[in-house]
Order: C-alpha cells, then structure tokens, then sequence
C-alpha cells in the first residue's frame, strides 16, 4: 500500500479488498440443533458481543447467510434438512462444527446420530468442547476469519 | 375403588378372557391379558359404567429378549370419572409380535401405538395409520429391541439438491408467471 503525502486514499488490490469484506460481516444463519446453540446465543449477546467481529446479525434464511453454525447433535432424520439448507446458501459459504457431537458425535456413539457433520456438509473450522464456552466460538469465528483472509479469489 | 376391587370387576367385565393379576410396587392393580383378548377387554374397560377407564395415559413395551415371550406390551389407563388406575399388560412372542389396535376405542392409541412399531416391530392389526413415527420413513430394524445393533455405522442419507438446466428452469418460469396472470 501506497501512502501519498497529500492525498487521503490508499491502494490495495481487489483481492484484499473481497477479503476483508467477506471476513468482516459473516453472517450466520439461525440454525441451532441442541444444547450448543444455548452458548451460540450468549455469544451473540451483548456480554460476549459478537458483533466485535463483525458476525452479530443471525438471518433468518440461509439465501441471506454465509456462515452455519452447527450447534449440537444432528440426528439421521435431520441430515437431509441441515443439507438442505446448506445447498440453500449463496457462495462463498463456510461451516462450523460446534461442539463434540456435531464433530465427531460425542457421546452419542449410536445409530441415531450422524457419527461428525462432515458427513454431510465440509466443515471449515472444528471448534470443541461440551459444550464450547462463547470464548471458544468467538476463537472459532476469528479462525475462520483469518482462513477468508488468505482465500485467493481465482 | 381399591385395588383389588377393581381386578374383580376386569374379570367380571371379560368372563373369557383369562385375566392373571400380578403384584406392583405402585400398588396399581396389574393385570396380564391375553393378546386375542385385548380389543373386547378395551372396550369394557372404557364402557363399563364401574370402570370407565376413560383415558389410555400410555402404552409402551418392554422386551425381555431372549426371554420368550420377550414382549409385554403396557397399557397404564387411568378413569377421570371414578379417579381410580390400572395397568394392563399383554405378552407377545418375538417371531410373531402383532396385537389388535385400540386407537378406535382410545385415540391417545394412534401415536402411542405408532411409537411401539417404530421402536420394537410389534404390529397393531388394524391401525388406520400404521407409519413409523420417530425414526426415518426408510429405516432398517427397530432400534429399542434389546438385539438391536445401537452403534452400527451407517452413512448418513441426504436429499440431492434438484437438478434442472436452463431450458427447464426458464420453462418453469414461464409456466409460473402464466399461472399468476
């Protein structure tokens, strides 16, 4: 980046730019399967304040998301909804797996649950913990923050 | 009506059937049934003017695999009139678990019963609705029968998202705006 005496502007290129954009406003959709989502709420909240990092506005529909949080179990008869509404989202979308159960299942080592959601839908970050404190989601979403910042756009 | 009171008028309300009464750590009285006995027996029991067990609180099953009969099928009813309880229960062999339905005479029985084939494949003969209930419309087995592999591995079943070319898709528009005209 230039800094030019006079003239307040600064150049960057195209690519840094989308980045930081795409990186500052991820905008999960509301999609809460269990007893994580309880700590995805308070991380939305104003102690824990997501909105610091630019992720506060939960949308009611995945056509206006980037991001799914998958907080909690996700049983077998779910996992065509949760796909769903995954191949519902626009591009570029990412995943969190939030949790043990949504990552590798958990305790619930039986036939009714889907044994880890990358089963289902790639996974970007694997945030752990049972349940992850808000702290630990926040960390997840500045992770996945720093991965759209190195994605190239071609 | 005490306990005991209310096993005499069951027996007095199915003279055929075979009634076994058994002891409860409840204290409810406890009957077991005879499977062909069931639906008769149901209707008195709603009917009769000294029983009028008029609300079926739950029906669920127990399986005591490999024990044959390793089914016992619970009916807990309980009569709002009369304010008095009893539990029904009916043994039933694995290799042909099927009993005739109550969901005519107690509609509380539709979903329970649905419930019990879901879980344990036990067949309700004449059930207007007989689809599982909890577990996916295509699932294998029935997961609460004690031999039921719980931590089989399966891969997860998902809908392909619908695929249409541009042609189709342009033609559904069309097709769409020419229906809201």
């Amino acid at each position: 980046m230039g800094l030019e005496a006079e003239i307040p502007v600064l150049t960057t290129t195209v690519e840094k730019m989308v980045q930081w954009a795409r990186r500052s406003s991820i905008w999960p959709v509301t999609f809460g399967l269990a007893c994580c989502a309880i700590e995805m709420m308070a991380m939305s909240c104003s102690r824990y304040d997501i909105a610091r990092f630019g992720a506060e506005v939960f949308r009611g529909s995945p056509r206006q998301s980037d991001l799914m949080i998958v907080a909690g179990r996700l049983s077998r008869k779910m996992a065509p909804a949760l796909r769903r509404i995954y191949d519902q989202m626009p591009e570029p979308k990412w995943v969190i797996s939030m949790g043990a159960c949504a990552s590798i299942g958990g305790v619930f080592d039986n036939y009714a649950l889907v044994q880890g959601v990358d089963q289902v839908v790639p996974v970007d970050v694997y945030v752990p913990g049972c349940p992850p404190r808000p702290e630990s989601l926040i960390y997840g979403i500045v992770q996945l923050q720093r991965k759209i910042a190195q994605q190239k756009l071609a | 009506m005490e306990p005991d009171a209310i096993i005499a008028a069951l027996r007095d309300a199915s003279p055929h059937a075979e009634l076994e009464s058994a002891a409860a750590v409840d204290g409810h009285p406890t009957v077991y049934a005879p499977a062909a006995d069931i639906a008769a027996l149901a209707a008195a029991l709603r009917d009769r003017p000294e029983l009028r067990f008029d609300f079926l609180a739950e029906l669920t099953a127990v399986d005591f695999w490999p024990r044959e009969p390793r089914f016992e099928l619970v009916y807990m009813l309980v009569s709002t009139v009369h304010r008095h309880r009893a539990r029904i229960k009916v043994r039933l062999h694995g290799a042909d678990a099927h009993v005739a339905t109550v969901s005519g005479i107690w509609p509380a029985a539709n979903w329970l019963e649905r419930e019990v084939w879901d879980l344990f494949g036990i067949a309700f003969d004449g059930h207007p609705d007989p689809r599982r209930l909890l577990m996916p419309e295509d699932w294998d087995g029935y997961p609460l029968r004690k031999d039921y592999p719980v931590q089989i591995k399966l891969t997860p079943r998902t809908s392909e998202p619908i695929q249409v070319t541009e042609q189709e898709f342009r033609a559904n528009v069309e097709r769409d705006r020419l229906a809201r005209k």
